[in-house]
């Protein structure tokens, strides 16, 4: 009887104890926001542009972290993204629904601009610049061409350009040879054998 | 005894490396000039970092030598106009480059006067000047590294208190096939260049200069050997330093400026460093002549030897080309009119690249025009096969990297870990795939990769400075929305008084 009392306050005294360490360590060691949101939101391209459904690149971070949506709804991230959330989450990687497109960056034809402003509110990145009744214009160089001021313009006077070549970001193409092309065919059926 | 072993155990100056056929055809033949033609065409960027600014307008008059683009940024080296005459169009236009795209150049039409402006007085007492107004009158002539790779020449020429040079090492090895410009101009202007090397050697307080020539360039071996001994009698006061030359045996690729130390000085440069930072300064024969000229004679650089030769080539010859000059402008000089079936390298066969379009210009990285015919270029083109695991790739490899392992990880799009056998060290010399029996276009597939890298890197970049200003505008927009609410609060506090004093007043006194 006596060892029984024993082992019964021993154990609960423990488990006191772990549960007092525990609750100090949650205080102590407090992480603020989910660190594998932020991860995500690491590997995502930023366009803010919402393809996704969620209204930015940030909050769809977070509906996948806490596996409210799948890893595949990245459209201008692609294939590769989608794999390096896929391996993040350990979860079996699905088909991007869309095929990205090709970077496209705004342009606003001045000469139609009534200076509203809509544009400047919609830009999720900030790179459209003005002021009302101005001209705008947008910072090609920060455009993420998230599509996202076409639709407030009352005027219609937004373009989406192809992004054009420059010799500065130019790289060397993939050696024309059948073996070379092999090994792409091989790594993207690895993928969906995995 | 050393020469005896040499010659037993076969002497290997660097690791790797091949021996090539030399096809050094146009070795005999003297330099001659090109004659200038109607238009010059300027690239803003003819070297490695930022691009240049353009000062000039369209109808502008410019003379020779005159500055038209300034240099944007540290690394950067200006342009000057080839001749006298009027500038005509900025715009796009081809340049030699792998991808065939355009760039914005400034178009100058010669007036046929050739007018000269100099860059500032001509510095012939060099000597007595201060190594940092040298450093800025290189700088201000746009000298770039002549050899190909074109880095602005004055940022090696910094002074450095922690790691002084002690040797200046003159690059006169000319490796690759086929080319022979530096070769003419080490036998032509031998005195000119010891003297450059004397401007150098000044310039960083070197103690030790050395002249490296290949055994394979006899005449310039000569040349070079009694500019040495002339110069040595002229100056007898400068005892401290010594000035020598040394011939190595044939071997490529050595004159790339790393295994070029190691073969001089027996010190390896490590991964990511500078040749500074084991006491030497490497220079370019071509580069060493253009600071002599810049210095003594305050001439920036307008013009360069050229080597046009190849098997597509009926006479090789060496040109002294005007930069700007259209290539085919310089071809039809050669007498190459009928460009059809003909591939042209722009620079060596081993490191450089098909050229896209002849209209593009002759720039600051133009060592030679090789003509090769289609039916002799696509002979030795093979099929790439599987790899045999021979390892003939990493026994040429000057760098000790594992090439075919790199390349199945690129092909396999394995990219970073590529980058984990050290991808960025490799120099692109091109050992590996020729010696490759499966004929593996090595270095292409290690261009991709590095390629694909630094893509992947500057989409990281822009992806983290659009979170960045997402993040900014979000918070701005939370404070907006807070401050309307504050306001809101006030007018409605402060309504509520108002109608509160209102009723008061209308409230009959009790």
């Amino acid at each position: 009887m006596n060892s029984l009392v024993f082992a019964v306050l021993a154990l609960g005294g423990m488990a006191l104890l772990a549960g007092v360490a525990l609750a100090i360590a949650t205080r102590v060691f407090h992480v603020e926001g989910n660190p594998v949101a932020e991860q995500i939101d690491h590997l995502l391209p930023q366009t803010q542009c919402g393809q996704c459904g969620y209204p930015g690149c940030t909050p769809y971070a977070n509906a996948v972290a806490d596996g409210s949506a799948d890893v595949n709804h990245c459209v201008p991230g692609g294939e590769r993204t989608m794999r390096a959330i896929a391996d993040l989450m350990g979860v079996e990687p699905k088909a991007v629904e869309e095929a990205a497109a090709e970077p496209m960056v705004a342009f606003i034809r001045e000469d139609e601009c009534i200076g509203c402003t809509l544009c400047i509110k919609a830009c999720p990145v900030d790179a459209i610049i003005g002021a009302p009744k101005h001209y705008h214009t947008v910072i090609a160089d920060h455009c993420t061409g998230c599509n996202l001021c076409l639709e407030p313009c009352p005027v219609d006077c937004i373009d989406m350009l192809i992004k054009p070549e420059l010799l500065e970001h130019w790289s060397w193409p993939l050696p024309d040879t059948e073996r070379a092309r092999t090994g792409l065919k091989r790594r993207s059926q690895h993928a969906q054998a995995a | 005894m050393r020469r005896l072993l040499e010659h037993i155990w076969g002497r290997k100056p660097f690791d790797g490396g091949v021996v090539l056929d030399m096809h050094k055809d146009g070795a005999q033949v003297p330099i001659t000039d090109c004659p200038l033609p109607e238009v010059l065409i300027h690239p803003l960027k003819q070297h490695i970092g930022e691009t240049c600014k353009p000062l000039v307008a369209v109808g502008d008059h410019v003379l020779r030598g005159q500055n038209i683009a300034r240099s944007q940024g540290y690394v950067s080296a200006p342009v000057h106009a080839g001749t006298s005459g009027t500038v005509v169009r900025i715009e796009e236009h081809p340049v030699p480059h792998p991808s065939g795209l355009g760039m914005l150049c400034i178009f100058i039409e010669a007036d046929g006067e050739d007018r000269r402006q100099p860059l500032g007085v001509m510095m012939t007492n060099w000597l007595q000047r201060d190594p940092a107004q040298l450093r800025e009158r290189i700088r201000a002539a746009g000298i770039t590294g002549l050899g190909g790779a074109g880095f602005p020449t004055f940022i090696k020429l910094l002074r450095d208190q922690r790691h002084p040079v002690n040797t200046v090492i003159l690059n006169g090895i000319e490796c690759e096939p086929w080319l022979t410009h530096d070769q003419r101009l080490m036998t032509e202007r031998s005195d000119d260049i010891v003297h450059g090397l004397a401007i150098l050697m000044h310039m960083t307080g070197a103690d030790h200069g050395v002249i490296a020539i290949e055994d394979n360039k006899p005449e310039a071996i000569a040349a070079m050997q009694d500019a040495i001994h002339s110069w040595q009698c002229e100056c007898e006061h400068i005892a401290s330093t010594s000035v020598r030359l040394e011939v190595l045996p044939t071997r490529y690729p050595q004159g790339s400026e790393k295994q070029l130390i190691q073969a001089i000085t027996g010190k390896e440069v490590p991964a990511g460093k500078l040749p500074l930072h084991v006491g030497v300064l490497c220079q370019n024969i071509s580069s060493t002549l253009a600071i002599y000229r810049a210095i003594t004679a305050a001439e920036p650089l307008t013009e360069r030897v050229v080597t046009v030769s190849g098997q597509g080539m009926p006479a090789p010859a060496n040109l002294r080309v005007r930069l700007g000059t259209p290539i085919r402008y310089v071809l039809a000089h050669c007498g190459l009119d009928q460009l059809d079936g003909m591939q042209i390298i722009h620079g060596g066969p081993m490191m450089g690249e098909r050229l896209k379009h002849p209209e593009a210009p002759v720039v600051k990285s133009t060592t030679g025009l090789l003509l090769i015919p289609d039916d002799t270029l696509y002979a030795e083109h093979q099929p790439e096969e599987p790899c045999i695991r021979c390892g003939h790739c990493g026994d040429a490899c000057p760098i000790r990297l594992v090439p075919n392992l790199m390349a199945d990880l690129i092909r396999d799009q394995q990219f970073e870990q590529a980058e984990g056998y050290q991808l960025f060290d490799c120099i692109e010399c091109g050992c590996c795939s020729y010696v490759c029996p499966s004929h593996i276009p090595l270095v292409h597939y290690f261009r991709y990769g590095k390629g694909q890298l630094a893509q992947l890197r500057q989409e990281r970049a822009f992806a983290e400075a659009s979170r960045q200003r997402s993040e900014q505008r979000m918070a701005r927009l939370e404070q907006e929305k807070a401050a309307k609410a504050a306001r809101r609060q006030k007018a409605r506090a402060r309504s509520k008084v108002a109608t509160r004093t209102a009723d008061k007043q209308q409230e009959p006194p009790a």
